[in-house]
């Protein structure tokens, strides 16, 4: 039986596409929030992280979305969820140094192809879900320091 | 080190003074947000050519001591804006980031 923790937070930020003069603006509010709660600073560190790759990602490549905060009694998940165009081969995807990022984009600095793999190492849990021409949703999942069972 | 005391040992100029007493452990000099976001520590002078918004958000996320702008590049306004409401510490050297980093390390490491 899966265990029901109650939610201590939850926040949704809509994300517009391709607006990067607010592209870091949600991963600094949430990195605030949990600051807030009092969470241990390597969880805040590892959730800011993983939220930054993903909303730049929602940013840089979507059609815009939103994420979604959770904090639980054990737990900090981050929900994207973006309206397409969807990722036809994740593995690809995910592989380090796999890009495709604009020259523009590149010259700021982004599309190292190291944004999928910085979000899956910050997180304990760590699933995308894919539909070309729907949309992409990724859940991250940082535990708070549970005991083992 | 004290920032204020490696800030006068490198001869950066300083954009935004908010914390001359932070303690800076190392340094890491990049200009992919990627790689800096997975291996800056807490407490790094962050030694960049880039100087846009996202650069603020990068460095307040990992808690660097401090974003040094290499060989004399300035942000905009709006960047230091963003660095003053963020509170993170901003400064430019005219040397070029291999010398900038040369220093720090000569600096933290005597």
């Amino acid at each position: 039986m899966v265990r029901r923790t109650n939610v201590v937070l939850r926040r949704i930020y809509p994300i517009a596409p391709r607006d990067l003069e607010q592209a870091g603006t949600v991963s600094t509010h949430v990195r605030r929030e949990l600051l807030a709660l009092g969470m241990n600073p390597d969880v805040v560190r590892r959730a800011s992280v993983v939220c930054f790759e993903g909303e730049m990602n929602m940013v840089l490549y979507s059609q815009g979305g939103r994420i979604i905060l959770l904090v639980k009694e054990d737990r900090v998940e981050i929900l994207f969820s973006d309206h397409g165009p969807g990722i036809a081969d994740i593995d690809l995807a995910s592989q380090p140094g796999y890009s495709t990022a604009p020259d523009w984009a590149r010259e700021l600095g982004f599309g190292a192809g190291l944004g999928i793999n910085n979000m899956e190492k910050n997180s304990d849990l760590f699933k995308i879900r894919s539909r070309v021409g729907e949309g992409t949703v990724v859940r991250a999942t940082i535990l708070v320091g549970v005991p083992f069972f | 080190m004290q920032l204020a005391q490696i800030a006068a040992d490198l001869g950066l100029e300083c954009l935004v003074p908010l914390e001359p007493e932070r303690e800076v452990r190392g340094g890491y000099c990049s200009d992919l947000l990627s790689d800096v976001l997975a291996h800056t520590q807490p407490g790094d002078l962050w030694i960049t050519h880039q100087r846009h918004l996202n650069v603020v958000a990068v460095g307040k996320l990992r808690e660097v001591a401090g974003i040094v702008f290499a060989r004399g590049l300035r942000p905009s306004p709006d960047v230091v804006a963003r660095a003053q409401t963020e509170r993170v510490n901003l400064f430019v050297s005219p040397d070029p980031a291999f010398e900038v980093a040369g220093k720090l390390y000569r600096a933290l490491h005597p």
